[in-house]
């Protein structure tokens, strides 16, 4: 087994959701709260990762990262070397495309968060700010813990993204699931079948823990 | 039509009396069109309200909600401007608008929206996160302790009762020592002598905070037992305004008259108008009942309305004389039905007209469908209203 991709996998999966929460919930809160009249144009474009191929998402993950465009030209001139076949450029990567998994069950959640209590709220004196930290969030922690949890089960598994953007370079970009594809192409079956026991078993643990904190929310949270 | 008495009782209205104005009053003009499914609503109201408890009471989708919601800045209006106590809040003229958190209103809604996740004290510690620690954890002590409910400080609303959730909500609100005070129904699942408890808290409440409050309701009841004044919504209008007496007892508007409940409301056309003493007399639409009424200015031969309540109506088995009361009707039961402990006695007289009287008064008269029987109507028990 290869711990060394193991690890690698681990990492880029939790960076994925601990950044997935810091971007998710704003954009989750504009597509929850907006009035714009075009919001549905952009509820498609953070879906999008869900229905297109993650080869076609990779591709252009890709270009967008390259020496050709300005992004992967800004980033040259700001570290001396390409965003693309590298540890950052498959966090980004990764990012777009568990995007929807983490803003759809924040989204969810808050809007299932019951408007008279923002009112309220805002009533009381409460700035948005105060109103999003004291009652929306508090109200959403099932919301947050499934998609932090999705987003990371996501990233463990993916695949046609990852080797689209970072190819296979062990130790940077060779993640889990290259690693079994690799084994299956050298045929070894028994190698490959190991590691992909262990990624069923991350899968279940995780969906479990999300449904038992789901059903028991407030049985577990700290709060007196 | 006009009728002298209506301009009458809505010109305090138009006029505002000066010092209303310069105090801690609300003064609100609103208009807010709404689409709705079959037409648009228009909320289109106009109106002051001194410190105290000023009824809003309306039947339901007559707007009230939504004019709370204008005051408190939840809902924009589309013109108009809103005061209180002098601050401007909203004016569409100057595109002012102070948002919700900054305009120090208490506003409990209908179903309480008491925060599911904070505990008692925390709920009504929320809107005093300005104020130091002691001094908020002094405040809070107090109003817990004056609305009794101090010895469930650390349970969740969903651990209390429906009138302790009442009694938190007004306390969470009152707290924050608003300089508006808006009510929605905040009582309407309650006992009655629970709700008598809480009412008599608000009042004395009020007391010591003199500043307008907007309670609404459609429980007349309510308005009896809390209103210094009463402002009648309906249809996104304000159509009557005054004390409760005013308004309820004597309604000069046909919605007011269902609302307060009259239960026989006839289309009359003016007869003859006796000035000399005060009264006129009306010849029901479709009968040949003639009722005298009070006086008030309409023409002869001009069309109004008459309410008279079923309570008002006296039942006579036979011819009676001597009687001050001068509507004396002949008429025949129609029918009887039992509400409760009480008989409602439909009678034809010309027109159909509902009769409440006592179960023991339908025992001691023997009163049975076909039975002849006369009504007699007080003159100013007759309500007139324009068409």
């Amino acid at each position: 087994m290869d711990w060394q991709a193991f690890w690698l996998t681990i990492r880029l999966a939790v960076l994925v959701a601990a950044v997935l929460v810091v971007i998710g919930l704003p954009i989750a809160y504009w597509i929850t709260y907006s009035r714009w009249r075009w919001k549905f144009l952009a509820e498609a474009v953070v879906a999008l990762p869900i229905v297109i191929p993650p080869t076609v998402l990779g591709f252009y993950v890709l270009l967008a990262l390259g020496p050709r465009s300005p992004l992967g030209r800004w980033w040259e001139a700001l570290t001396g070397h390409s965003l693309a076949f590298t540890f950052e450029g498959l966090v980004i990567g990764s990012i777009l495309y568990s995007l929807p998994f983490a803003v759809q069950p924040f989204a969810a959640s808050f809007s299932a968060v019951d408007s008279k209590l923002i009112a309220a709220s805002a009533t009381l004196g409460a700035s948005r700010t105060k109103t999003f930290f004291r009652v929306i969030l508090p109200l959403s922690i099932s919301g947050l813990v499934t998609g932090v949890a999705l987003s990371f089960a996501h990233t463990m598994g993916e695949f046609g993204v990852v080797l689209m953007v970072g190819g296979n370079i062990p130790g940077v970009t060779r993640t889990v699931s290259i690693d079994i594809y690799d084994q299956v192409q050298m045929s070894n079956y028994g190698g490959a079948n190991q590691t992909a026991l262990v990624l069923v078993w991350i899968a279940f643990v995780v969906l479990s823990l999300v449904y038992a904190l789901n059903r028991r929310i407030w049985a577990i949270w700290p709060w007196k | 039509m006009a009728l002298e008495v209506e301009r009458a009782q809505s010109a305090p209205a138009e006029k505002p009396r000066r010092e209303d104005v310069e105090g801690r009053a609300l003064s609100a003009r609103i208009r807010k069109t709404l689409p709705g499914a079959g037409h648009d609503f228009v909320l289109d109201a106009e109106f002051s309200a001194a410190p105290g408890i000023a009824i809003l009471f309306g039947p339901s989708g007559a707007g009230k909600t939504t004019l709370l919601n204008c005051l408190a800045g939840l809902n924009t209006p589309d013109t108009g401007r809103v005061a209180v106590s002098g601050h401007v809040w909203f004016d569409s003229s100057t595109r002012q608008n102070v948002p919700v958190s900054e305009r120090h209103i208490g506003y409990v809604f209908q179903d309480l929206a008491l925060f599911p996740h904070l505990s008692v004290k925390e709920n009504v510690e929320y809107g005093l996160s300005r104020v130091g620690a002691r001094e908020r954890a002094e405040r809070s002590g107090s109003i817990l302790d004056s609305f009794r409910v101090a010895h469930l400080r650390d349970r969740r609303p969903s651990q209390i009762s429906g009138g302790e959730r009442q009694r938190v909500a007004l306390a969470r609100t009152l707290v924050t020592d608003p300089c508006l005070l808006l009510l929605d129904e905040p009582l309407v699942a309650l006992d009655a002598q629970t709700k008598g408890k809480i009412v008599d808290d608000l009042r004395l409440w009020n007391q010591s905070h003199r500043i307008p409050i907007l309670y609404v309701t459609h429980s007349r009841e309510e308005v009896f037992a809390l209103g210094e004044r009463v402002l009648v919504l309906d249809e996104g209008k304000i159509i009557a305004q005054g004390t409760p007496h005013q308004v309820m007892r004597a309604p000069r508007h046909e919605t007011v008259a269902q609302l307060a409940g009259f239960e026989n409301i006839f289309t009359a056309t003016v007869h003859a108008a006796h000035e000399d003493r005060g009264t006129m007399t009306c010849q029901l639409t479709g009968s040949s009942v003639q009722l005298e009424t009070p006086l008030v200015r309409a023409e002869v031969g001009s069309v109004i309305r008459v309410a008279i309540s079923a309570g008002d109506i006296l039942l006579a088995a036979e011819s009676p004389v001597g009687l001050s009361a001068r509507n004396v009707i002949p008429g025949k039961v129609v029918s009887l039905t039992q509400r409760d402990v009480m008989v409602a006695a439909e009678v034809n007289c010309g027109v159909r007209m509902e009769v409440h009287l006592t179960l023991a008064a339908r025992d001691s008269l023997h009163l049975d469908p076909g039975r002849s029987v006369w009504l007699i109507i007080k003159t100013h028990s007759c309500h007139l209203m324009a068409v």
